[in-house]
């Protein structure tokens, strides 16, 4: 084995890949969050329309959506494995009796979130991405897709309580990638702390308000473009 | 004080391991908890059976030998402090305790509540020295040492070994009592020769030894009798990075 | 006279005796030390730092604990601190200074030549452990603080807060860590020495218990190293880790090795008092607490008794009913007198009832002038001109929380109390053992190949050991004496071959050992091994403990026998001998302790003067101090132990002073 498989294989390895790939996941997340603003624009879907065909043409977001692909699967596959091996270090016999003290129920519960959020990932890109992408009938513009969508009421409710799994795993995942990195050390501990409650509460509360507002029928969004020429 | 307990027993006649009630009649609450299993054991002995194994040495909270998770907790309710140092004030009359050993894959039982905690002393013979043979050293002045800096070498040294961290983490991780003797090192002027090295050893032997991984819970620190930081753990990383990305590796 | 032991001193005068012995000792070539093995029984401070010295010298080392690891030994509990010749304070200290305190502490009951070549070594562990990564105190400027010590005026003591020992036993384990990994050690947890094995006259090899599974193995070398600690536990109650016990060292005694000075034991004034009778362990508190604990009683005996009873508190006491005994006897030292003088003279004013604890047995420790006198100068540095009370008090719990926070801590754990605002309750207890195994200069006992270091020897502290000393004895012995010393021996057995475990030698050895285990377990009696243990304890402690007569003495023997016969006809030890069996374990320890605690006895008996640690009614000052007798008492009693039904044999090694002289002790 090279140094740097070895390096891959050891448990601090692993935890780094998770750290990395978290950290990327996140990252998209902001941007993805900019682009879905848009829908609250209004202006009956213009810029959103004019955004994702751009999105779709873009050579650049292209690769950078099979990197994205392969964070999540990877993130994901990590993410059991690890879950598998530490339930194999912690041995057959289970405690009887067993505190939680110093532990958040978010630190717990990472794996179950993360499940969670797979298989949201999995409903939301059969909701939109397969449907942008090949469910797509000339004529109906990617606005009223999503517009039809959170006007029923089951799926504005399953999004919005998705935001919710996602904002658990990111109180603990943000802060925990940066313990991971070694950058959370005295005072930086606060630091992150701090950041990582406000990502993991302000990501998904802006996510879960945009089909709870479009289920309303409210857009209060001023007219901003992501991409200047759209 | 009147108490329950519900001990976990394996090994000679209980076989696998199960528990067992024991009904005490005569604890108080001046006694230390290790002194209330041996008023315990006493008890047994008189009665012909056999005294429950547990490990003990110091009763100072120095040595790091007792090992045992009381109610879910190692080392019992109280912060910073170990089984022997804990005392029954903290216990109601009536209550029920329930005692286990540490559990974890890398710390086998040898019997009721002792187990194996030799994975500790290889992780340390991996690499957590100062490799200066007797005679070497210079004058103990030669080198000044930041009081501060010295001040946080000592805080992880502090570590005592008892393992406490392992038995709290939900995936029985060793990270907290390696990261400690690493930050204890690599603070000081005298570790830093060999610490890439050092750091790449020892974590290649904790996982050779079955520890789970670290998972940031924070149940370690909260645990540890003698309040070692996961500041340590961080550090550990980078240290581990470090070493990973250092052109001396390649 | 009784037979006359040569300690081996060598020639020359005093402070270059160790130098130039050094440099005239046989070596051992390198290529030699690899076929040769060497058993070290032990990993406190003195055990591991041998054994890694001498891995790191090139033998094939084999080293034992009883632990589950190695760095569970008691020589962690340490707290106060290691003395070194340093003179980083320019106060005046040196290698002589620290030789004459040693030998004077010791009240010139210690040899010469050993207490010399322990202060010359004691300035290479400071820099040994330095190196090692011991997280010594440090000043602002980055250099070595340092504080004092009981029976000293000299600040030559390094510390690492409270936990001394357990940095200087780690700084040692992971040196020992090392060794093991290169494959110079091969360590042995979990098993215990009991028996050595001699082969033609030589120590051969030892008989060990492997605790998981009571197998009797053999381990064969070609010299032994017992480094097992004091017996300080054959009084039951103790400052001594639980398990500490002198049964390895004993072993050795029942072979042949001499048992030197066993009654020379230590109580330290500053423990935990007891609270009861289910207690089984004594907690320590630092000495280094006497460089601002001041220790009083209340004057008058009404107010004692008030306290008794719960009816007074500490700081009821008025400032003039206050008695600061240690200061009114002994005002140049104050509080800071050797360990026996302020452990008596707590005793002293408990028996007149003057005691603060409801059993009568405390005294006050209080920390009530040094908040003060802290709080006023932090006050001061930091600007403030005229601070209020509360302001003084709060600062200086500061100063006192930043020295002894975790002494304060473990106080506060045990007892309850808030020793920042109520006095300390503090008496002694027994904390070390001066006695122990004969050895000479070398280290090496009567039997050749067998030496013993430590606290398991008898060899630098005399009568009464000074604080801060264990430590250094340990690591000098460990790191920079044993080493050595050890060539001597070997030297002349590089010709002889792989020592076999399979000849007769090492058969009866285990044979012996099998009898002993198989005799406890069929007894089936009626009565645990701790109940022995506790009585035994309290026989030793009541007639032989901090002061014995001459009628107490001989009314403890007989008590002793009695009960040690009823041990062997009803002690009851649960289990078998195939399995982890603690209960199997301690049986076999508190044999050992009967038959040491009568040599004990039969050597306070012999030492009709008071010296040290050891005080004997019948000899006292009219002011109650010591009464030392150098005419015919100025020797080491080593005693041959000659089984249970015949009195043990003496043997004499008389101290010869040439560098110091014979003075009385005083303090005042």
């Amino acid at each position: 084995m090279n140094k740097f498989s070895q390096f891959l294989h050891s448990s601090l390895g692993n935890k780094l890949l998770m750290s990395f790939t978290g950290l990327f996941l996140i990252l998209f997340l902001v941007v993805h969050l900019i682009g879905n603003l848009q829908l609250l624009i209004p202006d009956q879907g213009e810029a959103f329309n004019a955004y994702v065909r751009i999105m779709e043409k873009n050579i650049l977001i292209k690769v950078v959506a099979y990197a994205l692909y392969i964070a999540i699967l990877l993130h994901t596959y990590k993410g059991i494995d690890i879950t598998l091996r530490n339930r194999k270090a912690r041995g057959g016999q289970r405690y009887a009796v067993k505190a939680v003290s110093g532990t958040t129920w978010a630190s717990r519960n990472m794996a179950l979130l993360g499940s969670l959020i797979f298989i949201f990932i999995g409903v939301h890109m059969s909701n939109f991405w397969y449907k942008f992408k090949f469910g797509h009938h000339e004529g109906t513009e990617f606005y009223t897709m999503v517009d039809t969508s959170f006007s029923e009421l089951w799926i504005v409710v399953f999004y919005a309580l998705a935001q919710i799994v996602l904002a658990y795993h990111l109180l603990h995942g943000f802060q925990s990638a940066f313990q991971t990195l070694g950058l959370r050390d005295g005072n930086y501990t606060r630091l992150f702390k701090g950041i990582g409650a406000g990502i993991a509460v302000g990501l998904p509360l802006l996510f879960a308000i945009i089909p709870i507002l479009m289920y309303f029928d409210i857009h209060p969004m001023p007219d901003f473009r992501v991409f200047p020429g759209q | 004080m009147k108490l329950t307990l519900k001990i976990w027993r394996q090994g000679g006649e209980f076989g696998k391991g199960k528990f067992e009630t024991y009904q005490m009649n005569n604890a108080n609450e001046h006694m230390s908890f290790l002194e209330m299993l041996d008023v315990l054991n006493d008890q047994l002995i008189s009665e012909k059976k056999t005294p429950v194994a547990f490990e003990h040495d110091c009763r100072e909270g120095i040595c790091g030998t007792c090992s045992m998770v009381i109610n879910g907790q190692p080392h019992g309710p109280l912060k910073g402090t170990t089984t022997c140092q804990l005392h029954m004030r903290h216990f109601k009359d009536g209550d029920t305790i329930v005692i286990e050993p540490f559990r974890a894959q890398a710390f086998p039982v040898i019997r009721d509540l002792v187990v194996d905690r030799s994975a500790f002393d290889r992780i340390i013979q991996a690499g957590g020295y100062i490799s200066v043979s007797t005679g070497q050293a210079q004058d103990a002045n030669a080198i000044p040492i930041e009081k501060d800096v010295a001040a946080r070498a000592f805080d992880a040294a502090a570590c005592i070994g008892c393992g406490a961290c392992v038995a709290a983490c939900p995936n029985a991780s060793a990270m907290l009592f390696t990261s400690a003797k690493v930050t204890h090192l690599a603070m000081l002027p005298q570790g830093q020769v060999e610490s890439h090295k050092r750091v790449k050893a020892m974590v290649a032997q904790m996982d050779e030894e079955g520890f789970g991984m670290c998972s940031n819970y924070g149940a370690c620190e909260a645990e540890c009798p003698k309040e070692i930081s996961v500041s340590n753990i961080a550090l550990l990383n980078r240290e581990y990075l470090n070493a990973n990305l250092s052109r001396t590796d390649f | 006279m009784a037979n006359i032991l040569n300690g081996k001193v060598p020639p020359g005068s005093i402070s270059d005796k160790w130098v130039q012995y050094k440099s005239t000792m046989n070596l051992v070539a390198p290529n030699n030390k690899r076929n040769i093995e060497v058993i070290v029984v032990g990993t406190g401070l003195a055990g591991a730092s041998a054994a890694a010295s001498l891995g790191e010298l090139g033998y094939k080392v084999k080293c034992f604990t009883f632990h589950d690891s190695p760095r569970r030994a008691h020589s962690i509990a340490a707290q106060g601190g290691i003395n070194a010749a340093k003179n980083y304070r320019n106060d005046g200290d040196s290698v002589h200074r620290l030789f004459y305190d040693t030998i004077k502490g010791g009240d010139y009951r210690s040899r010469e030549a050993n207490v010399h070549r322990l202060a010359e070594v004691s300035v290479n562990i400071i820099d040994q452990a330095v190196a090692q990564g011991v997280p010594f105190a440090r000043e602002y400027g980055g250099l070595l603080d340092n504080r004092s010590f009981g029976g000293v005026q000299v600040s030559r003591t390094f510390y690492a807060r409270g936990q001394t020992g357990q940095q200087l036993l780690i700084g040692a384990y992971q040196a020992l860590s090392r060794q093991i990994s290169l494959g110079s050690v091969e360590m042995y947890n979990r098993h215990e020495m009991l028996d050595l094995v001699i082969v033609d006259g030589k120590a051969r090899g030892i008989i060990a218990r492997n605790l998981i599974n009571g197998k009797l193995e053999r381990f064969a070398a070609h010299a032994v190293v017992v480094a097992t600690g004091g017996y300080g536990n054959v009084f039951y109650l103790s400052t001594n880790a639980m398990n500490s016990n002198v049964t390895a060292a004993w072993k050795t005694v029942k072979r042949g090795a001499l048992m030197a000075n066993p009654s020379f034991t230590q109580i330290h004034p500053t423990c935990i008092p007891v609270s009861g009778d289910y207690q089984s362990k004594l907690t320590l508190m630092s000495e280094s607490l006497r460089n601002d604990g001041r220790v009083w009683v209340p004057k008058k005996l009404e107010d004692a008794k008030a306290i008794r009873e719960g009816r007074k508190k500490a700081n009821d006491i008025a400032e003039e009913d206050r008695d600061y005994f240690l200061e009114r006897r002994y005002p140049a030292f104050g509080n800071l007198v050797p360990r026996d003088v302020a452990s008596r003279a707590a005793k002293t004013e408990c028996d007149k009832g003057h005691g603060v604890s409801p059993t009568g047995l405390a005294v006050f420790m209080d920390f009530a002038s040094a908040i003060h006198r802290y709080g006023k100068s932090k006050a001061h540095n930091q600007g403030m001109h005229n601070p209020d009370e509360a302001t003084i008090v709060k600062l200086g719990e500061e100063v006192i929380a930043e020295k002894y926070g975790n002494l304060f801590d473990i106080y506060n754990k045990i007892t309850g109390d808030n020793p920042y605002k109520t006095p300390m309750k503090i008496y002694p207890a027994v904390h070390y053992t001066m006695g122990g195994v004969w050895v000479d200069y070398n280290l090496e006992t009567n039997i050749p190949g067998l030496f013993v270091i430590g606290e398991a020897n008898f060899s630098d502290h005399g009568a009464n050991r000074l604080g801060a000393s264990a430590l250094m004895q340990g690591l000098a012995d460990g790191y920079f004496v044993l080493p050595y010393t050890i060539g001597q021996f070997l030297a002349n057995d590089i010709r002889t071959p792989k020592i076999d475990p399979n000849q007769p030698a090492f058969d009866a050895a285990e044979e012996n050992v099998r009898k002993q285990i198989e005799h406890f377990l069929s007894v089936k009696g009626s009565q645990s091994v701790e109940s022995f243990h506790r009585r035994l304890g309290r026989i030793i402690w009541d007639y032989c403990g901090m002061s014995r007569s001459e009628e107490g003495l001989k009314k403890a023997r007989k008590m002793l026998r009695e009960l040690r016969e009823e041990f062997y006809r009803d002690v009851y030890v649960p289990g078998s001998n195939n399995e982890y069996n603690p209960e199997l374990e301690k049986a076999i320890r508190v044999a050992d302790f009967f038959e040491l605690g009568e040599v004990m006895i039969v050597d306070a008996l012999h030492r009709n003067e008071s010296c040290g640690g050891h005080f004997r009614e019948e000899y006292q000052t009219e002011e109650g101090e010591a009464l030392r007798n150098d005419a015919d008492y100025a020797f080491v009693a080593a005693w041959e132990y000659k089984g249970w039904d015949q009195d043990p044999v003496l043997h004499v090694e008389p101290l010869h002073f040439e560098a110091v002289e014979l003075k009385t002790r005083s303090y005042k």
